[in-house]
């Protein structure tokens, strides 16, 4: 028989952590750090308008490009929150998750061989995703010295005539770290300069936890060459609803919606009623949840700075990335023995590519006992080295 | 009152024995400047107690709660105040509101038993002067006091590693 696996079914890597997740499932009083979602559930006004809905017959297709209604509202969202300025009608696509407007904004861009740089240490799907639209992911490095933001310099050092796109993600999964208009103002250039477009994936963008968020796209000649990705799982505590979207200039938003209509036709009726309704009424919900992530923040970085994993504090997003290097182990062993000895689970960095090694991606999405016990268990584990 | 103590409120509503350590780390204020700043509004009477929260039908002490509802003559110059701070004062009324719509106070009353609960009532509460109608509803079931959900609830499942 044949070998019926596609070429770029095979060369995509397996999950960084299989092995990790094995072992959990084993183990009994895990506190796990290893999320990548908030430990709240959806505030129940969401859940309520979705519940109503699905009573009143609401479980059909919707348009291609999403309810009206939703873009409609996200329209004037964007454009109160953030000064983006997307209209509703063909410059925004609503889909299942940030994880498909990602899929189909590289392949809306990507031609066999583009190079398409990746700021890292990133999330886990961009590189994977630019070999399957046949493309060559580039990872530029993001380095702890410069609070894990994309230096210019080494944006600049990793373009040539291949390069077609730049993928960022501030606030960062998985460093905590974001981009100012002062810090993304000389990207923006670069971008212009070499004809690049951005793929800006701001999912995190409303847990930003000093200031306002920028969206890349106000930034410089930036919107013209920009699609902005964004969803409703994190600050709405969203994640299981699966609705994200995909906000661009008229032709790269229909190339994606193209895209959109043949793999997922729509993203589901019920996780849009949500979103709606999340825009709608779930703002001080929202605030509170930031408030509560800042808190823990705070407690969990300077507990890490203090049992010796030294960590900068994050200024987005869930996660805090203390290094491990003063302990003498690799990431990967020190995340191992950690969950082994201590029953305490988190993600080795380098799982997030380059500038990830000698890291640890601990999740502070989890309740504040739960942050506290983790502490002790960890620095437990550090004095037993 | 500024944006640090309302989020030292804030973490004092959802627990009030943490330590002023944590509360310090938290908020990144000194620990000295926390303990201040809970003095000072312990002093101003925003903070007025520090108490637990009780699902007494867990307890088992077998308490009876009521609600009571009263319609009120209003006394020229005091209109509902007087009367309000004399049925505050009793021991068995627990919590004393003014509130629109068909009655004009709202009381919480608890004691020993249903019985104990309606003779307070009919003998303390009914008969004062200007209370013209009395409505009493025992509490059957608390599913939620002060914000906090006292029913169980299954804990969500969340894969332990998700990106």
């Amino acid at each position: 028989m044949r070998d019926f696996i596609s070429e770029r079914a095979q060369v995509i890597p397996p999950s960084g952590i299989r092995k990790f997740f094995d072992l959990v499932l084993t183990m009994q009083d895990v506190i796990s750090l290893g999320v990548g979602e908030p430990d709240y559930s959806t505030p129940w006004n969401i859940c309520e308008s979705s519940i109503y809905s699905i009573e009143q017959g609401m479980t059909s297709y919707t348009s291609n490009k999403g309810l009206q209604s939703l873009r409609e509202a996200l329209s004037r969202y964007l454009a109160g929150h953030y000064r983006l300025t997307y209209n509703s009608e063909d410059e925004i696509v609503i889909t299942s998750g940030v994880s498909e407007a990602l899929d189909i904004s590289i392949r809306a861009i990507v031609n066999p061989g583009d190079e398409v740089l990746i700021a890292q240490p990133s999330y886990v799907s961009y590189a994977p995703c630019v070999t399957l639209a046949g493309g060559v992911p580039v990872p530029v490095e993001c380095t702890e010295q410069e609070n894990f933001k994309l230096d210019p310099e080494a944006l600049q050092d990793k373009i040539n005539d291949k390069t077609k796109a730049l993928i960022i993600n501030f606030p960062n999964n998985p460093t905590g770290g974001v981009m100012r208009t002062g810090d993304l103002e000389p990207i923006a250039e670069i971008v212009a300069d070499n004809d690049l477009l951005l793929i800006s994936d701001e999912v995190y963008a409303e847990l930003t936890y000093e200031g306002q968020h920028v969206a890349a796209a106000t930034v410089g000649d930036l919107y013209e060459r920009t699609i902005t990705l964004n969803g409703f799982s994190k600050a709405y505590a969203m994640t299981g609803w699966r609705v994200g979207y995909v906000c661009a200039p008229k032709p790269l938003c229909e190339a994606a919606l193209k895209i959109h209509q043949y793999v997922m036709l729509c993203a589901p009726v019920m996780g849009q009623v949500a979103a709606l309704e999340a825009i709608r009424s779930a703002e001080d919900d929202k605030n509170r949840m930031v408030d509560e992530y800042r808190l823990r923040r705070n407690m969990f970085v300077a507990g890490l700075n203090r049992i010796g994993l030294p960590c900068h504090v994050p200024e987005g997003a869930f996660y805090a990335f203390p290094s491990v290097k003063g302990t003498g182990l690799s990431d990967v062993d020190f995340a191992e023995g950690l969950l082994k000895e201590r029953r305490v689970a988190v993600v080795p960095g380098s799982v997030f590519g380059v500038g990830g090694e000698d890291h640890l991606r601990c999740a502070y999405a989890v309740s504040r006992k739960n942050l506290s016990e983790a502490l002790s268990r960890m620095e437990a584990f550090i004095s037993g080295l | 009152m500024d944006e640090k103590d309302l989020e030292i409120l804030r973490i004092l509503e959802e627990n009030g024995r943490i330590p002023s350590e944590e509360i310090a780390t938290m908020t990144t204020l000194s620990k000295d400047d926390v303990a201040g700043r809970i003095h000072a509004l312990e002093d101003a009477r925003v903070i007025r107690k520090y108490t637990a929260i009780v699902n007494w039908e867990k307890a088992g002490n077998g308490e009876v709660s009521a609600i009571i509802e009263l319609k009120v003559s209003p006394e020229r110059d005091f209109g509902y105040d007087r009367i309000a701070e004399r049925l505050s004062r009793f021991s068995q009324v627990r919590t004393v509101r003014l509130i629109t719509g068909t009655y004009d106070l709202q009381l919480l009353v608890t004691g020993r038993n249903m019985q104990e609960v309606s003779r307070f009532v009919s003998e303390h509460v009914a008969p004062m002067d200007r209370i013209r109608e009395t409505a009493t509803h025992i509490i059957m079931k608390p599913y939620k006091e002060n914000g906090n959900i006292l029913f169980e609830q299954p804990e969500a499942e969340r894969l332990p590693y998700s990106f």
